[in-house]
């Protein structure tokens, strides 16, 4: 089984039935997965924090969001993280590229994943790191916690995790 | 009429609905003329009433209005193509277009001035889309409702506020609250 349909099939098996995606050339599978299956709603966002906005909404109506997006939305979405998802205590599980970690080709991406990890925690958002595919099998156990705890969870994952970007 | 009239005029309208109502004065408004289980009050996140609006639309089947303003459309104008692609015929956007930023002292927006929302809102594929004239929103609110066709109305209204508190309920027991109206 691919490593984008193994997570995928963890969104569902965690009833998780909304999913907004900006998309990120490394997410470029995981969103193909995503709109393969009746079972989530897929809506794709044209920026992150308008997507994390259907996801409060989605989550108000009865249904479990997530939301698909690279690390650069990080930066995007420090105001709405705070003052929708966390001030109204609602769960969201953000499943993130790790852009300008190893193997990455494009210099400017660096630049974002300096903060990525220093933001997350700023924010007090607990974040989890998928760097080999093994990593991959914790999806349930963090997808669990997310709903559990009705916070913001992240779960980064970098080149390496979705095997690199080919011949560079 | 300003936008805290249109609010009073439509308040019997929204009672009976689930309402998304935008950061600031709306909401300090919607709040004092008719606070209801239903109304979801935001606090936070100047742009995103349209958003969650229709991520509550599209995950359930009551009706639900997301009251917004003109500059808070022009701070997420990426939410009217997601609307247009994403239909949920119970959904109602309505944008309270004063042609300012009320909440901010009236500083002029450019929906007051040369941009059109209902013609963005069309150019973007939101299929019914109506302008109004302030008094005439109650009528035209409540004919979208019966129809059940997703809509977009501008209501075009003066610019003004009037003075009011702050909103000091906890966000956690706004948030219940709504989901127990979703649910009732």
């Amino acid at each position: 089984m691919s490593i984008s349909a193994k997570l995928v099939d963890d969104f569902v098996a965690n009833g998780v039935d909304f999913i907004t995606t900006v998309p990120c050339k490394q997410l470029a599978g995981v969103i193909d997965e995503v709109e393969a299956r009746p079972e989530i709603y897929h809506i794709p966002a044209n920026k992150e924090d308008e997507g994390m906005g259907l996801c409060a909404g989605a989550f108000m109506g009865g249904k479990r969001p997530a939301i698909i997006m690279q690390n650069t939305a990080i930066g995007v979405t420090v105001n709405t993280l705070v003052t929708l998802t966390q001030f109204y205590r609602m769960p969201l599980p953000m499943l993130i590229s790790y852009r300008g970690e190893l193997r990455e080709p494009v210099a400017c991406q660096v630049e974002m994943a300096v903060h990525t990890k220093a933001l997350l925690n700023q924010m007090h958002i607990p974040t989890y790191h998928f760097h080999k595919e093994s990593d991959a099998d914790e999806m349930d156990a963090i997808l669990k916690y997310t709903f559990m705890c009705n916070k913001p969870v992240a779960i980064l994952t970098d080149a390496s995790f979705w095997g690199g970007y080919g011949d560079q | 009429m300003i936008r805290s009239d249109v609010l009073r005029d439509i308040a019997p309208i929204l009672r009976d609905q689930l309402v998304i109502c935008n950061i600031g004065l709306p909401s300090q408004e919607l709040h004092m003329i008719d606070d209801q289980p239903s109304n979801f009050y935001m606090l936070g996140t100047m742009g995103l009433s349209s958003s969650i609006g229709l991520g509550v639309a599209l995950a359930q089947n009551k009706t639900v209005i997301s009251i917004d303003g003109d500059g808070s459309v022009l701070t997420n104008f990426g939410t009217l193509p997601t609307i247009a692609n994403n239909v949920a015929d119970n959904f109602i956007l309505l944008i309270i277009d004063n042609g300012s930023y009320g909440s901010t002292g009236d500083q002029p927006t450019y929906a007051g001035k040369k941009t059109s929302l209902a013609a963005v809102a069309t150019a973007c594929g939101c299929e019914n889309v109506v302008e109004c004239k302030a008094e005439d929103t109650g009528k035209v609110l409540q004919d979208a409702i019966d129809a059940r066709q997703m809509t977009v109305i501008v209501c075009k209204c003066e610019s003004g506020n009037i003075k009011l508190p702050v909103i000091t309920k906890d966000p956690v027991v706004i948030r219940d609250r709504f989901m127990g109206a979703v649910q009732a």
